[in-house]
C-alpha cells in the first residue's frame, strides 16, 4: 500500500503558516519519499523556501514511517528542537500528520495533500486501485475496480460515455467498464457481469469507521 | 394511469418524440413557446435533466409546463445529482402530478458540465433506477418500507448503438431490459445501416426503441460530433453533403438530412419511431419533421 501524495503550493503553505514564524519541519521516509514529496531532498528543499520566505527553521527530519508507532520515540528525541517551535509542517501523508498530531501539543500543519491510496504500475505512475468502500466486489469485476477505475462509480456496466475505449471524463484514461469486460470475456466470466447488482451500502462502515480487532 | 406516450408506443404507430432543454435562469417564455409550437406535433417531449452536468431549470418543472400546456411530458432522471432518497421522492411528486413517463440516465460525469468541482452522486445508476421505479409501483420504497399510496410509471432508458466497444453497452441494454425498460431513446444515430444491423439484435426484445435524430447544422459540427461526443459517428458522406451546400444553406441540407433520414426509418419499419432533438433549436424541429414528410 502507498499513500500518493502531492505537494501544496507553496502559497497555500505560507499561508497556513501565518503567524507561526518558528517552524520544525517533518519528512517521511517510506510512501512519500517514495513520491518525492516528503522524503530528505524534499524536506531540504522546504527549509531552504521557507528561510528565504523568512521563517526559522529550528529542525528537521525524516521519521522512517510516520504512520508508525515509532513516530513517538523520533519527536521524543527532538522533543527540544519542536518545544522551541511554533508548529510542525509535515510533509508526510495525512496519516503521519493525524499520528503526530496524536502525540505533539503543537500546532500540525500539512505540507501535503494525500490524494489517494494507490500502486506504482510503471516507475514514477501512481494509479489509485481501491476506495476502501467497505464491501468488495473485485471478485465480479475481474479484479478491477468499478468504484474506483469507473470515473461515476457504476455497479451495473458501462454508461454512454464510453469512448472508443476511453473515459468521458478524459481521453488518456481507460473506461473501467471496457476493461471489466474485455477481462471477464477472456475469462469466459461474462456472466458475472450480465448479473444485476443492488445499490451499494454506502453505510457499510458508517463515518467516522472504526474496528477492533480481537 | 396509461400514458398517452404509451399508448402511442402500444398502438403500433411511428412515434415521433422530441426534447425540450430548459432556460439557464427563470426567463421560460422561449421554453414555453418552444412547447407550444411542439405539442401537436410530436407524440410527447422530454425535458432534459441539467443536459452536459450544465445547470438549468429543473426537468420536472419543464414537464409540469408541458402538462399545463396540454403536452405529453418526459421526465429525464439522471443519477448524478440526487441520491436514492432525492430521486425517490421525485418519482412520488411527478406521479402526483400526472407526469407519468421517465427516462431513466446514469446522467454525465460533472466535470464536463459548468460546475465542474461538484460532488457527483451516482449513487445509483440507470439500471438500479430503472428497478427502483417498479419496486416503487409494488407499493414499496427502495428500503422495503410500505408507501402510502405508490405509483405508475412508462419507464425508459438509452442505449447508444454506435457505442466503441460495442459489446458492453449491448450488455448494458439488455439489464436495462431486465431492470423494467420499456422504450428506449437512442444516442444519435447517422449511419443507418449500423442502425439496421442494431435494429435486428434489438428486436429480439420486448421493447419499443426511437432512433435518435440530433439536427446537424454545419460541417464543422458533424465533423466536431464525430470527433468527439462519445457513441456519435457521422459518416463521411453527410459531412460531404454539408461541406457541399451553398454558403447560408448548411443548416437547410441539415434539415434535409434529418428529414430523409426519418422518412427512411419510417418507411421501413425500422423502428418503432424517432426521438428529434434539435439542441437549442427547437423552432426547426417543426420544419424537420416536414422535411420527413410528417
Ligand atoms: S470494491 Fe473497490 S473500493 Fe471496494 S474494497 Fe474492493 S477494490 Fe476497494
Ligand atoms: S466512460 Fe467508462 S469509466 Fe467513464 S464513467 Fe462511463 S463507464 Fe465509467
Amino acid at each position: 500500500m502507498k499513500s500518493i501524495t502531492k505537494q501544496k503550493t507553496f502559497d497555500e503553505i505560507k499561508e497556513q503558516l501565518d503567524g507561526l514564524d518558528k517552524v520544525f519541519i517533518v519528512g517521511c521516509g517510506t510512501c512519500a519519499t517514495m513520491t518525492k514529496t516528503g522524503g530528505r531532498d524534499e524536506v531540504l528543499g522546504m527549509k531552504d523556501s521557507l528561510q528565504e520566505a523568512g521563517k526559522i527553521v529550528s529542525g528537521w527530519m525524516v521519521i522512517p514511517t510516520a504512520c508508525d508507532e515509532m513516530t513517538e520515540v523520533a519527536l521524543k528525541e527532538n522533543s527540544g528542537a519542536i518545544n522551541s517551535s511554533n508548529c510542525i509542517l509535515v510533509m508526510s501523508c495525512a496519516l503521519g500528520v493525524h499520528k503526530i498530531g496524536s502525540y505533539v501539543d503543537k500546532v500540525v500543519i500539512p505540507a501535503l495533500d494525500t490524494l489517494f491510496i494507490g500502486l506504482e504500475n510503471e516507475p514514477g505512475n501512481f494509479h489509485e486501485v481501491c476506495a476502501q468502500c467497505g464491501q468488495c466486489v473485485l471478485g465480479q469485476t475481474a479484479g478491477i475496480c468499478p468504484l474506483t477505475a469507473c470515473h461515476k462509480g457504476l455497479l451495473n456496466g458501462p454508461c454512454g460515455g464510453t469512448n472508443k475505449g476511453k473515459c468521458e471524463v478524459d481521453i488518456m484514461k481507460d473506461c473501467a467498464w471496457t476493461l471489466i469486460h474485455q477481462r471477464l470475456e477472456a475469462q469466459d466470466r461474462l456472466d458475472l457481469m450480465r448479473k444485476y447488482q443492488p445499490p451499494k451500502n454506502y453505510q457499510a462502515t458508517p463515518r467516522p469507521r472504526t474496528i477492533k480487532i480481537v | 394511469m396509461t400514458t398517452r406516450f404509451k399508448e402511442a408506443l402500444n398502438s403500433g404507430q411511428f412515434v415521433i418524440t422530441s426534447e425540450i432543454g430548459p432556460p439557464k435562469g427563470t426567463n421560460i417564455e422561449k421554453m414555453f413557446h418552444h412547447i407550444d409550437l411542439l405539442k401537436d406535433k410530436v407524440v410527447a417531449m422530454n425535458v432534459t435533466d441539467h443536459q452536459s452536468s450544465v445547470m438549468r431549470f429543473p426537468s420536472i418543472g419543464g414537464c409540469l409546463a408541458i402538462k399545463e400546456r396540454g403536452g405529453e411530458p418526459i421526465l429525464q432522471m439522471t443519477c448524478r445529482d440526487r441520491n436514492r432518497l432525492a430521486l425517490q421522492a421525485e418519482l412520488l411528486f411527478a406521479y402526483t402530478r400526472g407526469v407519468g413517463n421517465v427516462l431513466c440516465l446514469t446522467g454525465d460525469a460533472v466535470p464536463v458540465g459548468d460546475h465542474k468541482e461538484a460532488k457527483g452522486v451516482f449513487d445509483l445508476d440507470s439500471s438500479q433506477l430503472l428497478r427502483t421505479i417498479r419496486q416503487l409501483e409494488s407499493g414499496k420504497d427502495l428500503g422495503g418500507n410500505d408507501l402510502d399510496g405508490a405509483v405508475e410509471f412508462c419507464a425508459g432508458a438509452i442505449v447508444t448503438p454506435e457505442a466503441d466497444p460495442i459489446k458492453p453497452q449491448l450488455l448494458k441494454f439488455e439489464k436495462k431490459i431486465e431492470s423494467g425498460a420499456e422504450f428506449f431513446q437512442t444516442q444519435a444515430i447517422y449511419d443507418l445501416e449500423n442502425f439496421a444491423k442494431f435494429m435486428t439484435y434489438a428486436r429480439k426484445f420486448p421493447v419499443k426503441i426511437l432512433a435518435g435524430i440530433v439536427l446537424l447544422t454545419s460541417a464543422r459540427m458533424a465533423k466536431y460530433m464525430t470527433e468527439n461526443v462519445p457513441g456519435i459517428f457521422v459518416p463521411q458522406n453527410l459531412i460531404d453533403e454539408l461541406a457541399a451546400a451553398p454558403k447560408g444553406e448548411a443548416l437547410n441540407k441539415g434539415i434535409e438530412i434529418a428529414g430523409r433520414m426519418i422518412a427512411a426509418l419510417k418507411k421501413d419499419s425500422v423502428c418503432d419511431g424517432v426521438h428529434v432533438m434539435a439542441i437549442g433549436r427547437e423552432e426547426l424541429v417543426p420544419d424537420i419533421l416536414a422535411a420527413a414528410g410528417l
